[in-house]
């Protein structure tokens, strides 16, 4: 009896496997037809940059679910695998290496952060997939490395800007305050080493802390040297306390801030102190300004309204880094099937591509692929942005 | 002389700012021999509910400065009779290492509740900034200098006048003798607690209009306000509003006549150099009658 029922057992325990593989077998081979292209995705979704990768994962998914509502690519649906990187480069080069091993993913997305992002190169380098970054920093792509690309502005732009609305106006000595942080070290380099081509003395150096309280004491120093313009570099809330204490202090001087602050809660933080202040942006912050001969206005409109509407929150620049990295692999991924040294040589031939951070052209020796005119001048008048032709 | 005047000042803003800090860490450590890393939190708890009282709930300033400070307190009793209390061995290390702990969930629910941009309010009394000598004053730095030591003194007085002030003194010499005339210890370290964070939330609150108070700022004047209270003397009074104020004003006048990419370094260096000459900091608790 014990034995019969064993065989039983047997015989149905085999049944069930056998259908199980089979079903197994069928669904494999339905899908094998059409397997989603995977994308991978770093972000710092939580930490203190979480300002940058929340928005960041929120428009990867929305860019995403837009192309396969478009039909995918070549048919193939995309699909986003993100991660979590907190803001730490140890971490993020994990997220990178599952990524590549056990997701295998096509190309990836991300880091947010310049450190971040330097951290992961050598790794995409070595494993030759196509990876976007959503950080500044011009180190990413200078030295040119074959397989990273970047779609944020870099400070190179913002500076240039600056400098250029200076140069218009005639305005020949700049003192400048920067945040003791790799933002605002990144903003001096360029800040000194550009001044020289427009013919700017720098005449005074100061730095902030970013939780310093005060900065009267750095603004009577600069207040001595006699600058015709004070420029300020920094993420708030610190140059939100610089544009009080001029205020306080009285100083006279135009003052110009990076695109770091180019937000609403800048105006919200400064209050009246905000008022006359000039910084460079992307034209998503002015997208309503913008001429309609614009060509990026529809492009900025439509993204705005789509992130709006699903997220039930402010669109920024920030999330449009990440909305124009995976645009412009869906662009370079069509008819490739997925190889990805052809994806690589159709990234480094975009041109023209109208994203939200601005016109990407891409080549062989600019994986950044944006001009100075991905900035516009903007000033704050009566608590809102001004567009300064 | 005007550029002085004005390191000068931005110098006693902060450094009254870091004075009252350091009253409660010196505080707390007289009564308890404890040191409290999540005091900075405490302030910054202090800095936004009077930022949303008087913002969202639309109270006059000295209705939400009055509730901030006595709710905070009462945060702070609470904290020492849920983690404090409730330690099995009490050893100060592991004592320490709560505080710690309870910094970094306080950050977290604050994060929570008030997430994780900074915030704005208006001055207490709307003025221009004075000029006085060229150099410009704000009206609020008045406010939080008077502030400052108007606390300094209401304590001084309640340590020296009042019979719960001399039995929580007794308390801080020895605590079992205290205990031996009748002085219950446990309610004396539970009023401490409250008291110190109390006195965090003033600090919080005077600077919440010059600040822009947000989740992650208790952390840096945590750290201030403790080297203030290591430098005029851990556990004196005066010593440690003398320490705050010293302190403030060394970095205001390092970032005006050095490098105010050095500003915290130079305010250190002479930290350290205090203490090697005086251990005890300047005005030393063990030389100079404790409160």
């Amino acid at each position: 009896m014990p034995q019969k029922r064993k065989c039983r057992i047997i015989a149905m325990v085999t049944a069930i496997v056998t259908t199980a593989c089979l079903l197994c077998i069928s669904t494999v081979s339905a899908e094998s037809e059409k397997e989603p292209i995977k994308i991978g995705g770093v972000f710092s979704v939580t930490g203190p940059a979480s300002f940058l990768g929340d928005p960041e994962r929120k428009s990867m998914e929305l860019a995403v679910d837009m192309i396969n509502e478009a039909g995918g690519i070549d048919g193939r649906m995309l699909q986003a695998v993100i991660y979590d990187s907190e803001g730490d480069p140890s971490r993020a080069v994990r997220n990178v290496q599952r990524l590549i091993t056990r997701d295998n993913v096509t190309a990836i997305v991300g880091p947010s952060l310049t450190p971040t992002s330097l951290a992961v190169i050598p790794v995409v380098e070595r494993a030759q997939i196509p990876l976007v970054s959503c950080a500044a920093g011009n180190r990413i792509t200078d030295p040119i490395k074959p397989w990273v690309f970047k779609t944020a502005q870099s400070d190179i732009h913002a500076v240039a800007s600056i400098y250029g609305h200076m140069q218009e106006n005639g305005l020949k000595k700049a003192a400048i305050i920067i945040q003791s942080d790799s933002f605002g070290e990144s903003g001096r380099d360029q800040l000194v080493e550009q001044a020289g081509d427009f013919g700017i003395e720098i005449v005074a150096q100061e730095n902030f802390g970013i939780r310093d309280t005060d900065t009267t004491a750095q603004l009577t120093n600069i207040r001595r040297a006699d600058p015709d313009a004070i420029i300020c570099w920094g993420t708030n809330p610190g140059p939100a306390v610089v544009a009080r204490n001029v205020e306080q202090l009285g100083i006279d001087v135009p003052l110009y801030n990076s695109h770091g602050v180019a937000s609403p809660r800048f105006i919200e933080l400064a209050g009246d102190s905000a008022e006359g202040i000039m910084l460079p942006t992307g034209r998503i912050l002015v997208a309503d300004l913008l001429p309609d001969d614009d060509p990026q206005k529809e492009v900025l409109q439509n993204y705005i309204a789509a992130y709006e509407d699903r997220f039930g929150e402010t669109a920024s620049s920030f999330g449009g880094y990440a909305f124009d990295g995976i645009n412009l692999l869906a662009e370079a991924m069509k008819g490739t099937d997925g190889d990805k040294q052809q994806i690589r040589d159709n990234l480094a031939q975009i041109q023209g591509h109208v994203g939200i951070s601005g016109e990407f052209n891409f080549s062989e020796t600019d994986h950044n692929g944006l001009a100075p005119d991905a900035f516009v001048m903007v000033r704050i008048t009566d608590g809102d942005w001004e567009l300064i032709e | 002389m005007q550029e002085f005047l004005q390191y000068f000042f931005s110098g006693i803003t902060n450094g009254a700012i870091y004075g009252v800090i350091a009253l409660g860490f010196s505080m707390l450590y007289r009564a308890t021999d404890l040191i409290n890393f999540s005091h900075g939190e405490f302030v910054m708890i202090g800095a936004l509910s009077m930022l949303t009282l008087t913002m969202t709930f639309r109270m006059p300033v000295i209705w939400a400065l009055l509730i901030t400070v006595f709710g905070v307190a009462l945060l702070g009793l609470l904290f020492e009779r849920l983690a404090i209390r409730t330690v099995r061995r009490p050893e100060p290390i592991v004592l320490i290492i709560i505080t710690v702990g309870a910094s970094i969930f306080l950050r977290g629910a604050a994060m929570l509740i008030w997430g994780k941009d900074s915030h704005t309010m208006p001055p207490f009394t709307a003025h221009a900034p004075l000029d006085i000598l060229g150099a410009r004053l704000l009206f609020q730095s008045i406010w939080i200098v008077l502030i400052a030591l108007l606390v300094a003194a209401c304590l001084h007085f309640f340590y020296k006048r009042t019979l719960t002030g001399k039995a929580m003194r007794a308390v801080a010499i020895n605590k079992q003798a205290a205990w031996l005339v009748g002085i219950p210890s446990k309610v004396m370290v539970l009023l401490a607690f409250g008291l110190s964070t109390g006195i965090g939330a003033v600090a919080g609150t005077i600077i919440a209009p010059i600040t822009m108070p947000a989740y992650d700022m208790g952390a840096m004047l945590g750290l201030k306000g403790f080297c203030a209270a290591m430098l005029g003397g851990l556990g004196s009074l005066w010593g440690s509003l003398l320490g705050g104020f010293l302190l403030g004003i060394l970095e205001a006048m390092g970032v005006g006549f050095v490098s105010s990419g050095l500003k915290d370094a130079t305010a250190f260096l002479l930290l350290l150099l205090v203490l090697y000459l005086r251990p005890g900091g300047i005005i030393s608790a063990s030389i100079v009658k404790r409160f």
